[in-house]
């Protein structure tokens, strides 16, 4: 299976058509994938609270964005996702690149790895982890219920997820 | 002229456009002069008018002003490159140019000193940037929306603020009335 082709399938078929992206290592496949799409209209932003500000003008112009960025932008967003996407009450799928998880060489990452899941939980923001390949399956059905409960919905994919680092 | 002078000087422009309303008494100001469902009124989240105004006019085709502060645009100053080279020819940026940060005491801003956020805008790459006087904003404005080519406007004008009630709508009902609004 290829995980990219599979995560960019998916958000087509859910007719997500505006993606955001902040680039990291392990995102590269399925950022590359995602600007390849033709139904999907790729916007790089330059950090992560600007690209979710993007995301809540293009859903309420009528489209379904998504943003995919690396856990320690957790960090950078609280405020944004407080006071734009929770307080307006506006979905928004979060593809997010689980650094300093298993199989992290990067000693740094591993700092606010501690504190992603604890920071996610206490802004009640849904939290899927996937760590097997097969964990990509869930897929579809999270970006299914996000938009169903129009909340900011995390998917924290991790290093095991994306088959390791090779030689880094 | 203050800030909430030129919104009642260009309200009947405004009236009939998509409007994102930067945080605080700009969005005060705003609702306070002339309430209208197509105008978004940001209630916190310092500085991302400019890119909610970007993603909403490259959804839809509808004309999107944004309006926003020169202490937001300077918090978000990444939003400029982003816009620059994603054109979208429905937007116009506006940016009331005060050299304050108004909204919390009028602590003087750097835009208000040496740096010229017109000049930041071009260096990123933004076409049709005009920097104009306050007394020049509905002109140079109705210009741009005539246009029909992306803008950034950066209104040069004095610092100060008109007292105005907090806003008590309810987020969901601004941004559902607004939605409604846009798909209109
Ligand atoms: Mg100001």
């Amino acid at each position: 299976m290829n995980i990219d082709k599979k995560i960019a399938d998916d958000l087509v078929a859910n007719d997500i058509s505006f993606v955001t992206t902040v680039p990291c290592k392990q995102l590269a496949g399925v950022i590359e994938e995602v600007e390849a799409r033709d139904e999907i209209f790729h916007i790089p932003s330059n950090k992560e609270d600007e690209g979710m500000g993007l995301c809540a003008g293009a859903w309420m112009g009528g489209k379904r964005p998504a943003i995919i960025m690396q856990n320690t932008a957790i960090g950078v967003t609280i405020n944004t996702l407080a006071t734009l996407i929770q307080y307006y009450r506006m979905p928004l799928p979060m593809l997010i690149s689980y650094r300093g998880e298993l199989r992290e060489p990067v000693a740094c990452q591993v700092e606010m790895a501690v504190h992603t899941k604890a920071l996610l939980a206490q802004m009640n923001i849904p939290t899927y982890h996937f760590h097997k390949q097969s964990d990509v399956e869930e897929l579809d059905m999270i970006l299914k219920y996000t938009f169903m409960c129009n909340k900011p919905v995390a998917i924290l994919t991790d290093a095991n997820f994306w088959g390791g680092y090779g030689d880094q | 002229m203050i800030r909430s002078e030129i919104l009642k000087d260009i309200a009947p422009i405004l009236r009939d456009q998509l409007v994102v309303c930067n945080i605080g008494i700009p969005s005060q100001e705003l609702h306070a002069i002339d309430d209208q469902p197509t105008n978004f009124y940001m209630l916190g989240t310092m500085g991302l008018a400019s890119s909610i105004g970007l993603g909403l006019a490259l959804a839809q085709p509808k004309t999107v002003i944004a309006i926003d502060g020169d202490g937001s645009v300077l918090t978000n100053m990444g939003s400029l490159p982003t816009i620059a080279n994603n054109v979208a020819d429905n937007y116009i940026l506006m940016i009331i140019d005060n050299g304050s940060y108004g909204s919390t005491g009028d602590q003087p801003t750097y835009a208000g000193k040496k740096t010229s956020l017109a000049k930041v805008a071009e260096a990123c790459g933004c076409e049709n940037v005009i920097e104009c006087r306050d007394v020049d904003t509905g002109e140079v404005l109705q210009k741009a929306i005539d246009s029909g080519k992306m803008h950034v406007l950066v209104v040069k004008c004095d610092s100060g603020n008109a007292k105005m009630p907090v806003i008590t709508m309810d987020p969901v009902v601004i941004r559902d009335r607004f939605m409604k609004a846009v798909s209109a």
